[in-house]
């Protein structure tokens, strides 16, 4: 049995909100009966798109993550809401707004956040995966549509073959922990979990200021062990990512040949900007 | 007897018409009134008498028709009544006289409307889907849309996915790999969230009158922005707009009524600004607001000096190609720009793809902004921070690098270049004693000299792509600085130094680049739709020969620069320098309002109401309106926002989705000459009447229209033909009749132009001008009279050549403009220290990324759920700010506090982003917000709408220019709370 999956990802995502608005687009002012009752215009946000900003200034990167219903296969939403709750054959998870009213405790249920409630119908509301478009012959859902940069895909597949890929292409949900079975699945979730330390080596030539190429830099943990090791690049830039947040104690090994070696050490707490590192 | 025919003919085919369509026969009803079509000696006619369910009509003369269409002769007659109509014979019977229509324009408009709606009303538009919606499309400023449709009410829009019977996507292989686009277009946020701007509770419903307004006796401008409006119907509306035109005329004469309007419209070559209004404003005569090139101006008023390129405002060529960039270009520097958010004007994500595989195929990026911006923040790369208005002490300092340790393209600079020698005196400081060394712009710029020698080194010995602006070819917030000026000359010289149009070497970031077929002719908006103004538009370029219809003709000669509008209201004089892309040197005829023997402005045609947010200390504007002087103001808007609340009748358009137009994709042409070669696939779209005009709001056309029908010039303004046979007429003026029959182009609502072959493709931009070969590239200028040697020789400059030291600068004086481009610091800025004492951030304001200037952002629209756009608080969504964590910490300030950014000028309260993303000491903050909230008098106090413009200052790059220069702009920032007397106001506001 084929059955709908999403695989973002988190690398190609550049925060457009294309995916926000199509689903704003598709549910507010509309109703599809048997699926979804209309969305409010403001409040809701069916599919959220979440920021993490890693690092200090100058060395700063900003990765988006668009979350929404995850059509969990085992779903805390299902085992609150029963018959107001449906999982259907193809994986999608649907709140029945008819059968859902008044049930605030639905909306609570989610560990997620990703059910909202609407105050002006009682009801409880979420992300439908557009179930009543794919019903109709559409291919994907709409936030794949309008994603211009493919971050998001949507993929009918057997469970089997998203496991494979899954494992092959180390996709993830967004919470491990919450052991739901989510039918959405994240790539690069490096980019918002791990973290990274970047520096700068610049020494003096010719009794001007230049950036160090090429310096041999090794990342070492508190235990003293080689941890990862990279280069400086022309503007003397260097960054170890891939980091354990609040991951403690490191040194930074600068090794500069006939420049010397310099060592810096700081504690990795969130990613950080180590600044300009002079080798004289 | 062939006319008699003819017409009895006309009679049948009313009466069929009626017994096949009831809604028809119910229009025959409408009008009592007798119309008659008969030769100029009434020898030979026919009457009609409508005002039954059908048309009863009579050979011979009728003794009192109510009113008549005569022709010269019998044959004309016959000619111009017989199908397939050609309205090139009617406008050429029109012009010499041999045909004419006489009486009350409300029935000739109905007689004219009722002949076309015979073939119009078989018409049939969109695509019928199996669950009963109708499927039809527009476009918008961000991309085409289909538009899903049931029962009268818009379902939802999105991207168009291309199928089999479109033309194939085209592939380009480059490095041993095949690339190709998506089957589908792109759209930006602010075209995707189109729906919510047609439902938006800001729409305006029906015309209104400010309360405290009286026509015929008091009419309290002081109270503009302040007082309420009440419901009026259309009749008094038009009565008091027309009446105000003849009474401008009649009191005040010559320029006594002045238009002003945005710089951009809802999409569609009908309805465009340039189109529908200008050929009523030409109609009437009026005072012109002369637009600067806000987007463009240090390339306009800078670049252009040194190497041409007038009639794109000084921009660069866009030809490069896709197989230029990713054979032979190593790395790309991104200066000023970000194109993942300005998506080069009207192209949406079109591009995104093709940086996505310049990253993949290891081009490096370096972003030099004040803001890690979103190009840089996808891209990756190396950012480098400059503070703000100083890049053009970076860009001396690289060049000194490249002459000091010669890393540039001497042939290129000796045979392809003039005056590099008094460059090269300024750079290396023998002409002033000061080298502009790595060393010497630290201080400046904040960039160390270590890194700036580390980029000058890659750049003078990598192919590289400079990304000059958010187009790739100008554009910029460098270039809307006071320094914005020498900001585009350095690029230009520093690209001449690297040899512009090698390989792989070029302005450009891929935003122009892929094989459409720019060949195949669609009119882009710039040509004006119908106006026929062979003046104001770009009509003259190919349009008016393609399209007949009547030209028009502004017959007032005096103009006010757009950012000097609330001086020339204010103080009743001012002057300006016109953006004139002819020549380089049109720029320097200064202009002075008034102009002589005029009558000053007394009413303002305003249309739209963006300029709070578009115009620098703008509550100079909010004042202005308040001016006694100011008799009238009428503003024509879809949205009650802005300016409208301002106006004293507000008349109310509707949305390009509740009127019939036409318009390609981007297509925007005059300054933006194939601006198409950004898009994967050119797009040409019908754009479908998709529901009923929301309300009592007509299309702009239709009000002008109507306002025509009361000045008796409806038959000029329209020429009998309606919007949707406008749009069937500049579909005729295309290539589109080649590949699509009108009735399919109609219903299925558009075509992809397929793309070019191989041998279609223009070659790379300035490879002729590399290899010293004739001008090859197929934009049509300069103009003929441009060029020293032979047409088609070399570039615009008087040398023909790249011109470190321009010529035409030479010729005039303006102390901030030498003929070598200088490094002089920003009037406004961090070395300006007693202002920077008490203002101690700089303030950047770019094009915002959600919205397109004003458009889609406020109106209760999708946008407002967007927390880098707006943020919701205390029931107010604010505009948003950025500011670097450290100066937040510094006051105490957190993420989506409410701040207060103040000057002299005026003070805004935005919401907090608390970011690493800019660098410390600068605000970041978009320009054009929609909404323009005062707390208490409008101009006097503080703007909770989120206008950042309040804090810009209006004075120019440079003495001699009417160059805007937002991003020089000092400021303090300051916790903002509701516990102050003026706070409570707000928020009660607010609420
Ligand atoms: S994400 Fe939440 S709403 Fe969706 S299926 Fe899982 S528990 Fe239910
Ligand atoms: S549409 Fe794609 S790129 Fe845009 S925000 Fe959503 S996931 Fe990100």
């Amino acid at each position: 049995m084929n059955k709908w999956n999403l695989i973002i990802d988190i690398d190609k995502c550049h925060n457009c909100a294309n995916c926000f608005i199509a689903a704003k687009d598709e549910y507010v002012g509309n109703e599809f009966s048997g699926y979804s009752a209309p969305q409010p215009l403001h409040g809701h946000a069916w599919i959220r798109i979440d920021e993490y900003e890693r690092g200090t200034y100058p060395a700063v990167q900003t990765s988006f993550v668009p979350k929404m219903c995850n059509h969990c296969d085992d779903a805390p939403c299902k085992k609150v809401g029963g018959d107001a709750v449906q999982k259907r054959a193809d994986g999608i998870v649907l709140i029945d707004p008819v059968k859902a009213k008044g049930r605030e405790d639905i909306a609570k249920s989610c560990p997620y956040g990703a059910i909202f409630w609407n105050d002006e119908l009682q009801i409880p509301q979420h992300w439908t995966f557009d179930a009543h478009l794919l019903d109709q012959g559409w291919k994907e859902p709409r936030c794949a549509q309008v994603c211009p940069t493919g971050a998001i895909t949507a993929l009918k597949t057997t469970d089997q073959d998203m496991e494979t890929r899954a494992a092959a292409e180390d996709l993830r949900p967004i919470n491990r922990n919450l052991q739901t079975k989510p039918r959405v699945y994240y790539k690069n979730l490096d980019s918002i979990e791990k973290c990274f330390i970047a520096g700068r080596v610049i020494h003096q030539k010719n009794n001007v200021s230049e950036c160090f190429e090429n310096a041999d830099i090794t990342l070492k943990n508190k235990e003293g062990e080689v941890v990862s090791s990279t280069q400086s690049d022309v503007y003397g830039d260097f960054r170890f990512d891939g980091l354990d947040p609040e991951s403690g104690e490191y040194e930074i090994i600068i090794d500069a040949k006939s420049s010397g070696v310099k060592s810096v050490k700081t504690v990795l707490g969130e990613s950080l900007h180590l600044g300009t590192i002079s080798l004289d | 007897m062939r006319l008699a025919i003819v017409l009895a003919g006309v009679s049948f085919a009313l009466n069929a018409t009626a017994r096949l369509y009831p809604s028809f026969k119910a229009r025959l009803r409408e009008k009592k009134f007798v119309a008659q079509i008969s030769t100029r000696d009434s020898a030979k006619g026919r009457y009609f008498k409508f005002g039954d369910d059908r048309v009863v009509s009579k050979a011979g003369t009728h003794p009192k028709p109510d009113m008549e269409i005569t022709f010269r002769t019998a044959e004309l007659g016959f000619k111009l009544l017989t199908p397939p109509f050609n309205h090139g014979d009617f406008v050429n019977a029109m012009k010499n006289f041999n045909m004419e229509m006489s009486g009350p324009d409300d029935i000739t408009l109905f007689f004219t409307n009722t002949i076309s709606l015979m073939q119009t009303i078989r018409w049939k538009s969109g695509t019928k889907m199996p669950n009963g919606e109708t499927r039809f499309v527009n476009n918008t400023n961000g991309g085409p849309l289909f538009v899903y449709v049931k029962d009268g009410k818009i379902v939802r829009m999105t991207p168009l996915d291309l199928d089999e019977s479109d033309a194939s996507s085209w592939e380009v292989k480059a490095q041993g790999k095949t690339f190709s686009p998506e089957r589908k277009t792109t759209i930006s946020p602010h075209g995707l969230a189109s729906k919510s701007l047609v439902y938006s509770s800001k729409r305006l419903m029906y015309p209104m009158k400010r309360v405290d307004f009286d026509p015929n006796g008091e009419r309290n401008p002081q109270n503009r922005g302040i007082s309420g409006y009440e419901r009026i119907s259309w009749d008094e509306a038009l009565d008091i707009v027309s009446g105000e035109i003849k009474r401008m005329k009649r009191e005040h004469g010559h320029g006594a009524i002045l238009c002003s309007h945005s710089s951009h419209h809802t999409w569609g070559n009908i309805g465009y600004y340039l189109s529908s209004m200008h050929r009523f404003m030409n109609a009437i005569g009026h005072t012109k607001m002369a637009l600067n090139p806000d987007s463009w101006e240090g390339w306009y008023w800078g670049a252009m000096h040194h190497y041409g390129y007038s009639m794109r405002n000084g921009a660069a060529e866009t030809y490069t190609r896709l197989e230029d960039c990713f054979e032979h270009c190593e790395m790309m520097v991104f200066w000023a720009s970000d194109p993942e958010t300005t998506s080069g004007s009207y192209a949406a994500f079109e591009a995104t793809r093709r940086r996505m595989w310049a990253k993949e195929l290891g081009i490096k990026m370096v972003h030099i902004d004040p803001y890690n911006n979103h190009t840089a923040n996808f891209l990756g790369g190396k950012w480098i921070p400059v503070i703000p208005g100083t890049s053009p002490a970076l860009a001396h300092a690289i060049a000194y690098v490249w002459m000091t340790e010669g890393l540039y393209d001497m042939d290129y600079v000796r045979d392809r270049t003039t005056g590099f020698a008094a460059f090269e005196a300024y750079i290396l400081g023998t002409e002033d004693g000061v080298p502009k060394s790595p060393e010497w712009q630290a201080e400046e710029t904040g960039v160390d000299a270590a890194t700036v020698r580390a980029l000058a080194r890659e750049w003078g010995s990598k192919r590289t792509y400079l990304s000059a602006g958010g187009k790739g070819t100008t554009f910029g917030g460098a270039n809307r600085s006071s320094t914005g000026t020498q900001w585009a000359r350095a690029m230009v010289c520093l690209m001449a130094m690297q040899g512009l149009g090698k390989p792989g070497i070029n302005f450009g970031n891929l935003q122009y680049c892929t094989p459409v077929d720019l060949n195949f002719y669609f009119p882009a908006y710039a040509e004006g739709g119908f106006s026929g103004d062979l003046e104001g538009t770009a009509s003259a370029v190919q349009n008016y020969q393609r399209m007949p219809h009547l030209p028009s003709v502004n017959t007032v000669g005096q103009k006010i620069p757009r950012l000097r509008i609330p001086e020339a209201l204010m103080d009743g004089e001012t002057h300006g320098y016109p953006t004139n892309p002819k020549s380089i040197e049109g720029q320097f005829a200064r202009f002075g309002y008034p102009a002589p023997g005029h009558s000053k402005v007394h009413m303002m045609y305003k249309y739209g109401g963006s300029h709070f947010g578009t115009t620098m200390e703008s509550n100079r504007l909010a004042k202005a309106y308040r001016s006694p002087g100011l008799e009238f103001v009428v503003n024509q808007s879809i949205w009650n926002e802005g300016e409208a609340p301002f106006a004293d009748v507000i008349l109310p358009a509707c949305t390009n989705f509740e009127r019939d137009d036409i318009g390609e994709w981007a297509a925007a042409g005059g300054y933006s000459h194939h601006n198409q070669g950004q898009l994967n696939h050119r797009v040409i779209a019908m754009q479908h009447k998709c529901i009923e005009p929301l309300g009592e709001s007509k299309s702009d056309f239709q009000i002008f229209l109507d306002l025509a029908k009361k000045l008796g010039l409806s038959a000029y303004f329209a020429e009998g033909k309606t919007e949707l046979e406008w749009c069937q007429m500049q579909f005729l003026s295309s290539d589109l009749p080649k590949k699509i029959s009108w009735s399919e182009f109609l219903k299925k609502g558009y075509y992809v132009v397929p793309h070019a072959n191989e041998q279609q493709v223009p070659e790379t931009s300035y490879k002729w001008y590399a290899e010293g070969k004739k001008k090859n590239v197929p934009e049509p200028h300069p103009l003929p009279a441009e060029y020293g040697e032979s047409y088609l020789e070399g570039l615009q400059t008087q040398s023909g050549k790249i011109e470190f030291e321009a010529s035409s600068l030479k010729r005039f004086d303006d102390p901030g403009r030498p003929p070598v481009n200088k490094y002089i610091p920003s009037w406004e800025g961090r070395q300006t220290t007693d202002l920077y004492t008490k203002y101690p951030l700089q303030l950047i304001s770019p094009h915002p990324r959600y919205s397109f200037h004003t458009k889609a952002d406020g109106k209760d629209s999708y946008l407002c759920d967007i927390e880098e756009h707006r943020v919701l608080v205390d029931g107010h969504y604010y505009w948003t700010a950025r500011i670097n964590r450290q100066d937040a910490e510094m006051r105490g300030i957190k993420k989506h506090h409410l701040i207060k950014l103040y000057n002299d000028r005026g003070a805004v309260v935005c919401a907090a982003i608390i970011t690493d993303r800019i660098m410390p000491g600068v605000i970041h903050s978009y320009e054009s917000s929609a909404e323009y909230k005062p707390i208490g008098i409008p101009g006097e106090s503080v703007d909770i709408g989120g206008c950042v413009n309040v804090l810009t200052s209006k004075r120019h790059q440079t003495e001699k220019t009417s160059a805007s220069a937002p991003n020089a702009c000092l400021i303090q920032v300051e916790k903002w709370d509701f516990s102050s007397e003026i706070g409570s106001v707000a928020q009660e506001n607010a609420s």
